[in-house]
Order: C-alpha cells, then structure tokens, then sequence
C-alpha cells in the first residue's frame, strides 16, 4: 500500500506551533515520566507528580504538529456507497471504520445511508437480511474486519444458505506500521474475509480508493445476481483516514452500476419441461426460494393455473397464496412429474428417512417408478463446498441451471402453445378435485386449532387466531420465523397472499435471527406504513436482544408477539429422543434445554429497552385486548411487544 | 352376559387396559415424561405429535403405539415408561374435555369464510 504520509505537504494543513515549556516536555518525554513515577512510587506519598500538577496549573501546550484533513478516503468511499443506493447503514460502532462513520455523518448528512445504531454485529447482519427479503435490496453493514466480523459470521452464513444480499464493510488496518498498540494489533487482520469467504459471494481488501471504487460496484452488482449472497469490502483505515493520495485524485472515478440480468433457462430445455407438464396426469410444483419479488408470485400462480396443478409450498419464500385452491395440494407419491422451483434440498422432497431414534440409516423413494423429476434451480450456477447446505444430490430427469423467477416467463408460454381442449378438459376436472381438498385441509385445520382453546399456557392456535382478527382488515407483514415452532398455524388459518405477508425463516437454521430480521423486514415496511407483526420465539430473543433498543431508538414500528414457551424445546425433544432410545432418564431432558427458574420477564425486559410491553399474558382471554392496545402504540409509529405463556409448539 | 365376561378376561391379559388408572398422576406424568412437547398440555396436538385428547384409541392401543411407534415418535419401553404409568396418563387424557364446536367459537368460525 502506498503511504499517504510520504509526501503530505499540500495534502495536510499543518498548524505548527512551539511554547519553550511544552518543547521540553516534547523534547525529552521519557525523563518527566521517570520523574512522575519516582514520585507516584515514593512512600505513602500522596501528592501529585510534577507533571500532572502542571497539567493542572499551567495552560496546556499546543502540539508541535496539530492537522487537518481536507479530503480523507473516506468521503470518496462514502461518494462510492452513495451511488449503490443504500437507505441505511446497520454497525455497532468500532475504531477501524471509524474514518467511515464520520464520512457517513458529516460529508454524508447522515442521509442514504442513514446511520442505524446496533447493539451487535449479528444484529446489524439479520437486520441487513430481514430488510432485504421485504425491499429487495441490501442493507449496508460496518464492522470491524476482526471482532465485529466474528460477531457477525452466524448471521452471515443465515444469508449465505437464504440466499439473501448482504452488503458489508470491513474496517482493517493492513499496515502493521499504522497500527498503534495492543488494540489495533488484535483488531487487525491480514486477510479479513477468510473467515468468511465459505459463505459469501464475493470479497476484496483494495489497496487504493481506485481500486475500493471498481471492487465496491462489482460486490453489488455479485449480490445482486441470483444466486443473491453476502458480499465484503474491506475499508482500509489507512486509505479511510489519509487524504486522497496524489494517485487517486488523478485516476479514481465511480463506474457505472449496471445489474446483470437474472440467468433464464435455456429455451430448449424449458420446452422440454413444458411437454412433460402438460402431459401429466398428476404433476405437482414444488416452491422453495421461487418469488424473488411479487412478480414471482404472480408467474407462479398463472402456471398453476394454467395447468390446474398444486404448488407445494415450503414456506422460504412467500410463493403462493395460502387460501388458493390449489395451495399445498397433490402428492408427492402420487405424482408423474415433479417440478421443484429453488427447491434447495430437492431430494428431500422425493425420499423419506429414518426417524431420528431409530438405529441405523434408511432413506428411500417415495416417487412412483417412472416419475419425471424436474429442477430449476439458481443454485446451481454456483456452490461452495466446505459448509453443507447443498442437500444430498438429487437424481433428476431435467436440471436447469437458472432462476426460477426469470424462466417462468418463458415456461408459461411454451405450456400455453401446447395446452389442447382435451387436456384443458382433464386441467378442469383435476382443478376441481383439488379445490374440493384444499376445502377440506382448511376446514380440518379450523377444527383442530378449537383443541386446547382455553388452555393455559395458551396454544399456537390460539394466539394465531387472535392475532389474525386483529390484523385481518390491516396491511399486514408477518417477518417471523416461527411457523415451524408455531404448529404453522399462521399459514393454515391466514390469507397469506402479498410478497410481504411472509418472508422467510433464517436459511441456515441459526438461532438469534428472528429478532433483528423482523426489526430490518419492519423498517423497510416502515414507509410503506405496513403493519409489521413478529413472532418471537423466547430461545431466539434471548441471543441479542439489544435489538429492541435499535427499534425504540430508531423509531421503528414493530408488534412482537412472545412465543414464551420456556424451553428450546426442539433440542428438549432430541434429548428425550435420545433417553428413550437409551432406555433411561427421560425425565431429565429438561436439564440444559428449559428456559425456566427464574422464568424471564419479556415485557420488562422489553421495557427496559424502552419498547412498550405488555404482559406475561398466560389467560388467553386476556389476549385479544393486549394485541389491540399494542397494536395502537405500533401505529403511532413504535415498537411493541406482548409476552405470552405459550405451549410448546 | 358371557360375552362380557370374555372380554373382561381378555382385557385383563393386556398390558395398560385392565390396570387401576389415576389420572392425576397421569397428568403429572405427562409433563414430567414430556409427553406435552409434541402433544400439547392439553394433548391437543401440534405439528410435532398427533392429538391425544380426547383419546380415539383406547389404552390398549396407546400402550402399543408407545412401545411400537409408526412415525417419528421415539419407542418408550416399559423401563422408562410402565404400563402403570401408561393407563395413568390414558387416565388424564380421558379427563379432558372435547372442545367447544368452532361455530360457538367466533374468532374460528370467520374464517369458515
């Protein structure tokens, strides 16, 4: 890296300055603090040193060289960011970017990006991807390129396996030369995103503001194409803190963003599908990361219909309608063709395996012989291999390698031209049998959530039945994650039917992202004016919870409802799997996994952090009135939260 | 009358069936063994474990279900859960009550629509 201090005159503005007292001090620092410490050791003495009388008594002394900077790297880094198109920037604070948060304040107007202030780096990177999945686009995150980036790795590998864009910068200081002491040696790094790089797209450390400008423009642009991850660029504090060098005032300039259209499948291909679509008796399309945006959606919904084939949905994205006739219908055992759309982990859509307690390792197919398995599939034009999440590898019939989204276009025209009277006839009748099930599935799902209704602790029916009279006629976005820790209760008894209705859960299963996910989701909701609804298992709060005080703080509107079930309840149920299997103590499954003695009190905590709060609620009478109230204090523009008693799923 | 009888006698032989039943500590033992993790405190189900209550099998059928299970639910044999223990907590189960129907349930019966 070039020194920008070889040459500083003319990029410096030098305030020289000399007292005849403070040059001796300056000229031989080591004798007056010897002085002060003979005195600080003499016996019992407890008069001050010479030293730190002068301090007291005498002007301080102007430094010999005192400067100014009038174009730190910082600000064109800042110049940079700015025509990305940020709104916000999430970072706990941290020294290594600091030449980049002051850039942020002051030459920015802390405007686009606005600076939001985060407890924990996880925070700032779940945040990052709540926002996201709602605006279709990245947060900026700062965090230093050691500690704050090892804070942040788990959130980071929850957008890495979502395939969620994540923007973040590192703050290093790759000269050790610059370094000055024990912090900024330990918060330093020779290659920052190594830690990192199993699950991230994309990452540079550039070494000249030239180079941070090309490298920054080409990091969004590899987020942003499916398959979407996490990017890195490292800020050199350096480069952020000295002046522009002589170098980059004559070359840097900002190229031009231009987002690489998403990859469509190749057109033969797609026709090929076409044909074993509309020959089939009983397909059945598989969604798993399949809407990007509402678009996709809307695509999804006109190819099932046109087919009159059911969507099964895995709930990553919000795919399909809930209440749509042909929502989570067909079967997979019963199906001559299989389309899975983003699905993945396709294979465990087509085989089933052994139960978690039962000895030895099974697995088998639950397709009929002759079942044509189609995939379309972003991931697979691009996979890492040291982290797992690429599912076992799935035999298929037709693989193509392209987004989902961006080839429906294409597939819904060549089903179209190949779509006779007779097959419409046989679409008809099998939408019609799929209706009359969809009916019954939802019926079904009315009569258990009356099970347990008055129980306390209260059920997941219950709270979901409540919570949905009082959002119903609202413009509603539910941002949690758990609908598999909620008995999917949301899903089977709401009208899930907009692209912010549902986003998602975590991707890789990493707990602590609910909480700062529902809070990114609900500021980008925000101006929208949605009703943003979480909620919030006990487990996931409890891993960063400062969160809430970055919704108070920043004034974002958000009603959190407490799944308070006092335990982590699926590892409870893996142990008492494993005691039965060994034929003792399943009694003792609660040591280590029970969230209890003393039971945490949500609504104080929250109300510490400044968030309205109401409860612990455990009479599901009482329920009903609390959303209503709190739900008043979240259109005022602010984050509540209820506590409720709940059962365990 | 005979028939009765022979039922009775047949019943005897069976594990879980013919055993004295105390649901209050049948409902001490559901929480205690976990039963309520997947099956709810009120046994009413949930997406882990089938609904429970009120009971559709009768103990006879539950005892074999736990000791033999078809799905995911883990094999319990009688040394972490004894047919005594079993005939408790079908005891409890038998104690709670159907639920109301949905139509005398208003915040279920909207969404019939």
């Amino acid at each position: 890296m070039p020194k920008s201090n070889s040459n500083p005159v003319g990029r410096r503005g030098f305030l020289k300055g000399a007292a005849a007292g403070a040059a001796a001090l300056v000229a031989n620092p080591g004798g007056a603090k010897a002085q002060e410490i003979a005195q600080t050791k003499g016996a019992g003495s407890s008069l001050p040193s010479a030293r730190l009388a002068a301090a007291e008594t005498v002007p301080p002394a102007p430094r010999a060289d005192v400067y100014t900077t009038d174009r730190p790297g910082a600000d064109f880094m800042l110049e940079v960011i700015k025509t990305l198109g940020f709104e916000y920037v999430c970072a706990n604070p941290g020294s290594s970017f600091r030449g980049l948060h002051e850039s942020i304040l002051n030459h920015g107007g802390n405007k686009n990006p606005e600076l939001l202030t985060c407890c924990h780096e996880e925070s700032s990177v779940a945040m990052a991807h709540g926002y996201a999945k709602i605006e279709g686009k990245p947060l900026m995150v700062m965090a230093h390129g050691t500690v704050g980036l090892q804070h942040a790795s788990m959130a980071i590998y929850n957008a890495f396996a979502d395939r969620v864009p994540v923007y973040i910068v590192l703050g290093n200081i790759a000269d050790g030369t610059w370094r000055r002491g024990d912090v900024e040696w330990t918060h330093s790094v020779q290659d920052a995103a190594a830690m990192v790089r199993d699950y991230t797209k994309y990452d540079d450390s550039p070494v000249s503001l030239t180079q941070f400008a090309e490298s920054a423009v080409r990091a969004y642009k590899a987020a942003m194409t499916p398959p979407m991850e996490p990017v890195i660029i490292v800020a050199d504090a350096v480069l952020q803190e000295e002046p522009m060098s002589d170098a980059d005032r004559r070359t840097a300039r900002i190229p031009k963003l231009t987002l690489t259209s998403p990859p469509a499948g190749d057109l033969g291909a797609v026709a090929e599908v076409a044909r074993m679509l509309v020959a089939a008796e009983n397909p059945v399309i598989v969604a798993g990361r399949s809407a990007r945006t509402p678009n996709g959606i809307k695509l999804l919904v006109e190819l099932a219909e046109l087919l009159q084939a059911p969507v099964q949905d895995r709930r990553f994205r919000m795919n399909f309608p809930s209440k749509h006739p042909l929502y989570n219908g067909g079967n997979i055992a019963d199906a001559d063709v299989i389309l899975g759309l983003e699905v993945q982990d396709f294979w465990s859509v087509t085989h089933t395996m052994t139960p978690v307690n039962r000895m030895g390792m099974e697995s088998k197919s639950i397709t009929k012989p002759g079942a044509k398995l189609i995939t379309i599939y972003s991931g697979d034009l691009s996979q890492k291999s040291n982290y797992q999440d690429l599912g076992r590898f799935a035999e298929v019939d037709v693989a193509i390698a392209a987004d989902a989204e961006a080839t429906l276009p294409a597939l819904i025209e060549a089903c179209k031209r190949l779509v006779t009277a007779d097959r419409k006839r046989a679409f008809t009748e099998r939408g019609a049998k799929l209706a009359d099930a969809a009916k019954r599935t939802r019926d079904r799902a009315i009569d258990q959530a009356a099970y347990g209704w008055d129980s306390s602790p209260i059920t997941t029916a219950r709270v979901s039945a409540e919570l949905w009279n009082q959002i119903r006629h609202e413009d509603w976005s539910l941002l949690s994650v758990a609908e598999p820790f909620f008995s999917g209760w949301p899903g089977r008894l709401w009208d899930f039917e907009k692209h912010y209705h549902y986003i998602g859960g975590q991707g890789a299963y990493g707990i602590g992202y609910g909480a700062p996910a529902a809070v990114g989701a609900a500021l980008a909701n925000r101006k929208y004016g949605r009703l943003s609804v979480n909620i919030q298992c006990d487990g996931d709060l409890n891993y960063a919870p400062g969160v809430l005080w970055t919704a108070a703080h920043h004034h974002i509107p958000l009603l959190s409802i407490m799944h308070n079930n006092r335990a982590y309840h699926q590892e409870l149920m893996y142990v008492e799997d494993m005691a039965a299997r060994a034929n003792r103590g399943i009694d003792k499954a609660q040591i280590g996994t029970g969230i209890t003695d003393p039971n945490i009190d949500y609504a104080t905590m929250a109300k510490a952090y400044g968030v309205y709060s109401a409860g612990p609620i455990s009479n599901p009478n009482d329920l009903g009135p609390a959303i209503a109230k709190a739900i008043e204090v979240v259109k005022k523009g602010e984050p509540a939260l209820i506590d409720v008693i709940t059962q365990p799923r | 009358m005979k028939k009765v009888s022979l039922l009775v006698l047949l019943a005897a032989a069976l594990p879980g069936f013919s055993l004295a039943q105390n649901a209050g500590n049948g409902k001490r033992l559901f929480v205690r063994d976990g039963c309520y993790q997947c099956h709810g405190y009120a046994g009413q189900g949930t997406i882990a474990g089938a609904r429970l209550a009120p009971p559709v099998l009768n103990a006879q059928a539950i005892t074999r279900y736990i000791r033999r299970p078809a799905g995911a639910m883990p094999a319990f044999t009688d040394k972490v859960i004894s047919d005594q223990e079993v005939a408790d907590i079908y005891a409890y189960l038998k104690t709670i009550p159907a639920p109301k129907p949905v139509k005398d349930i208003p915040l279920l019966d909207q969404l019939r629509n």
